[in-house]
This record gives C-alpha cells, sequence and structure tokens, in this order.
C-alpha cells in the first residue's frame, strides 16, 4: 500500500486527521480543565470529617473506577433519554463522562498528595493565624502539585490515548476518522500516521511534566 | 492582671486523662519553663493553649478573653471564631521539628504570615523579616530554602517566624529536641536572647540548664498533672517532691553518661 500512497495524498491524509486533531484536543483540555478542580473538590470531601460526605465519595470513587469508560459514555448520553425522553448534545455528553471518570482518578491523586505533606506545617500555619483557605492555597497545595506530578502526568498521558473512546456515541475525533479512511482506502497509513499524532501529543505532555517538575526541583519536601 | 491563665484544665484521648486539672497563670514578660518526661502532658498543654487541641473541661483566659464560652451539658463551648482568631495571634508558637514552609525561601517563610494574615505590604514584611533574620544571626540565608539549612538554623528561622506576627506569647514546644547536640548550643542563645528583652513566653524543655539560666518560674509536671511549682531555686534545686527529685536524679544520670547537651 505504501508505494501507492505518494506525497500529496499523505499530505491529504494529515490534513484530514489534523482536523480531527481539533476535536480531540478539546476534549483533552475541556476534560483537563474541569476534572482538575472537580477531583480536588473529591479528594477534600474524601477527607473530610463528615461520615455521610465521605462515604458518598468513597462510593462515587468506586463506581466510576469499577466500571469501563465506556460504559459511563454510554450510560450519561443515553441515560437521560431512557429514563425521561431527555436527548442532548453528544459532544457535551463526553466531557460529562470524562471529566466524572478522570475526576475520581484525579481525585486519589489528590487526596495522597495532600495527605503526605506533614500535618505539622499546617498546625505552623494555623498558629501564625492562616485560615483554612490560605493554608490550603498558599501552603499546601503548591506541595502536591510537586508531590502528584509524577502519577498526575501518568493519567495525562492516558487521557491523550483514552479520547479515541468519544467516537462510540458518534462524536468524530481523530481515530475515528483515521479507521474511516483506512478501511476507505483499504490501508495501513491512515492508522500509523493517527499514532504518530499520538505520540505527538504524548511527547508534548511528557516535555511539559518534565519542565514542570524541573521547575520545582528547587526545594525538597520533608 | 495575668495575661494567660489556664484554669482547671483537662483533657481526654480516648479514656485516658492526658491532662488532668491544670491550673496555672501567666504575668506579662514573665519566663515559664515547663518540665517532665515524655507523655507527661507538657506539650498537650501547650497544643491546647494554641488551639491546635480542644480541651474537655476547664478554661483558658488570654489577655482577659475567655476561650469557652459557656458549659453545657458538661461539655465546653468554644468561644466565635473571631475571637478565638485574635486569641490565636497573641499567641506565638515554635515546634519541636520546626515546621517550616519547604516550598518557600527562608524570607517568604516569615514573610508569609504578615502579609496574608496582618495585611503588611511586602516592603514592611521583609523589612521585619530582615531584622529578625539579623537578630537570629542568620540574615545571610534569606534567599535560601530550608532544606539547604540546618536543624539549629531551621529552628532560629521558625523562631524568626513566629515572632513576625508579634505575638504576647511565645510558646515553644522543646525547641532544642530534634536538634543534633552541636546545634543546640545556638538556639539556645537566641532564646537567652528573647529572655533578656523580657518577652512572655512558655517553654517546654528537656534543657533543665535552660530552666535553671533563664526560667522566672519551673513548672514540673507527670501525668498529666502539675506536681510542683516555684522558682528554678526551688523545683530544680531543692524538689519537695518525690516524683520531681526521681526525674531530675534520672535527668542527671542521663547528663553523666551521654554528656551535656548545651
Amino acid at each position: 500500500m505504501l508505494e501507492k500512497m505518494n506525497i500529496d495524498q499523505l499530505l491529504n491524509l494529515v490534513k484530514l486527521l489534523g482536523s480531527g486533531m481539533g476535536t480531540t484536543l478539546q476534549i483533552f483540555f475541556l476534560t483537563m480543565l474541569f476534572a482538575i478542580p472537580f477531583g480536588i473538590i473529591i479528594a477534600l470531601a474524601k477527607n473530610s470529617k463528615n461520615k455521610i460526605v465521605a462515604g458518598i465519595t468513597k462510593l462515587y470513587i468506586l463506581l466510576i473506577r469499577g466500571t469501563p469508560l465506556m460504559l459511563q459514555i454510554i450510560f450519561v448520553y443515553f441515560g437521560p433519554y431512557y429514563l425521561c425522553q431527555i436527548t442532548y448534545d453528544r459532544f457535551t455528553a463526553i466531557i460529562i463522562a470524562f471529566v466524572l471518570n478522570y475526576a475520581a482518578y484525579f481525585a486519589e491523586i489528590f487526596r495522597t498528595g495532600i495527605n503526605s505533606i506533614p500535618k505539622g506545617q499546617e498546625e505552623a500555619a494555623f498558629t501564625l493565624g492562616m485560615k483554612k483557605s490560605q493554608i490550603f492555597f498558599s501552603i499546601q497545595l503548591p506541595q502536591v502539585i510537586k508531590r502528584i506530578l509524577p502519577a498526575m502526568s501518568n493519567e495525562v498521558i492516558s487521557l491523550t490515548k483514552t479520547t479515541s473512546l468519544a467516537q462510540i456515541i458518534g462524536v468524530t475525533e481523530m481515530f475515528a476518522l483515521a479507521q474511516k479512511q483506512a478501511s476507505f482506502q483499504f490501508s495501513i497509513i491512515p492508522l500509523c500516521v493517527a499514532g504518530v499524532f499520538y505520540l505527538i501529543m504524548c511527547g508534548v505532555v511528557t516535555l511539559a511534566f518534565h519542565q514542570a517538575e524541573k521547575k520545582l526541583d528547587y526545594y525538597k519536601i520533608v | 492582671m495575668a495575661i494567660l491563665t489556664v484554669q482547671k484544665v483537662s483533657k481526654y484521648y480516648e479514656k485516658k486523662k492526658v491532662l488532668d486539672d491544670v491550673s496555672f497563670s501567666l504575668e506579662k514578660g514573665e519566663i515559664l519553663v515547663i518540665i517532665g518526661a515524655s507523655g507527661s502532658g507538657k506539650s498537650t498543654l501547650l497544643r491546647c493553649i494554641n488551639q491546635l487541641e480542644k480541651i474537655d473541661e476547664g478554661n483558658i483566659i488570654i489577655q482577659e478573653q475567655k476561650m469557652i464560652r459557656e458549659v453545657k451539658k458538661g461539655k465546653p463551648i468554644y468561644e466565635k471564631k473571631d475571637k478565638l482568631e485574635k486569641m490565636n495571634l497573641s499567641c506565638g508558637m515554635v515546634f519541636q521539628n520546626f515546621n517550616l514552609f519547604p516550598h518557600l525561601s527562608i524570607l517568604e517563610n516569615i514573610t508569609k504570615a504578615p502579609m496574608t494574615v496582618l495585611k503588611q505590604d511586602r516592603k514592611t514584611a521583609e523589612q521585619i523579616a530582615n531584622q529578625l533574620l539579623i537578630k537570629m544571626g542568620i540574615e545571610n540565608k534569606s534567599d535560601q530554602y530550608p532544606c539547604t539549612l540546618s536543624g539549629g538554623q531551621q529552628q532560629r528561622v521558625s523562631i524568626a517566624r513566629a515572632l513576625a506576627i508579634r505575638p504576647e506569647i511565645i510558646f515553644m514546644d522543646e525547641p532544642t529536641s530534634a536538634l543534633d547536640p552541636e546545634l543546640i548550643g545556638e538556639v539556645l542563645k537566641v532564646i537567652e536572647e528573647l529572655a533578656k528583652e523580657k518577652r512572655t513566653m512558655v517553654i517546654v524543655t528537656h534543657e533543665i540548664g535552660l530552666a535553671e539560666e533563664i526560667a522566672d518560674r519551673v513548672i514540673f509536671m507527670d501525668q498529666g498533672k502539675i506536681i510542683e511549682e516555684g522558682t528554678p531555686q526551688e523545683v530544680i534545686g531543692n524538689p519537695k517532691q518525690k516524683r520531681t527529685r526521681e526525674f531530675l536524679t534520672r535527668y542527671q544520670k542521663k547528663q553523666l553518661r551521654f554528656g551535656d547537651g548545651s
């Protein structure tokens, strides 16, 4: 197949898949944008002294991590329809499902990060008169970020590739286009090009995390 | 008028009574040193005054402000948040393990609270911080991070940090216990310096020498109770209670075996 494809065809293919990358990147960035703050809230809720709040979050994390994302996507989109005949935008459904899913994984990472910061720092900040929110945002969170970078980079790298699941409810992202082209052209090349796109995305993510780790290397957490 | 009064304070962990009917008061400018074996409740007492732990009975009064508003069904009801915050600000605390903020430079460690809590502008806060660092003898470390400092230096930074919010009373919870023996001296020197300024201080320590040197009054605690209270000459020089004598003999034996720490 390779010899049959000339440079022009390859460029066209890259362009076509590139147009699908728009959706892929949108899913990626919107998921990060919402799942990170939501994950922080879930992490704090699971740490809560209130047993009901902590219990609900525990159940939530169990449900999300215990079922496939594919099932969750289908549930989020078709659930409202089966229950009360509500239909809505497919892309929105994808973002909701991804955010719900990734927030649960992020939350566990955040929680271990928060709990790994020595309690004494919180106490010292408290005796200095700082309020809970001030302690969280200016003392704990910066250190939590440093602690969780390696674990987060794993999750974020997995997210770049998991975006391909969006096609199961018909949201056409890059990989859906690649599959279509592969069967249309009866060629493996579109899938290879898709692979290169993912590699580049993961490369950028890896580099970004590496830079962030380097930038936070100026201190040690005791 | 006492600046701090602890009234019949008791505290339980589960069923165990860790503070048992503790009462004492502190005058402005007075230096009180609390001694006693590990687990005698000294640290818990400091933590209760600094609101890091809740008390189950009694009351704590700082500058005529009560911490417990009333007692309902045998349970103490704490004052409103703003009053507690004000009380908290008049107390500075120095911890055994320094508890510096590792992601902030030495200067930022000291200026963080004055800027966020007292709303000082950066320039004022840094000026005060630099003066404090000079006083602690570590002015050349202001741009460094805690992990590059020795234990003694870290503890001096934490003293400067506590002083920066201008507390009325400074509490120190075993300030030299986490230090290598050769570093204890530099921290003791700073504490003696503060004593000369007539700062109001409550110090929990194993350094009997420090107690003898700077304390106006010494309290010996055992099993959550105050066993003996008086001047250093009385409590350390000529203890009346058997338990105090036992503790001091044990301590002196240790000193003979390991050499004087300071």
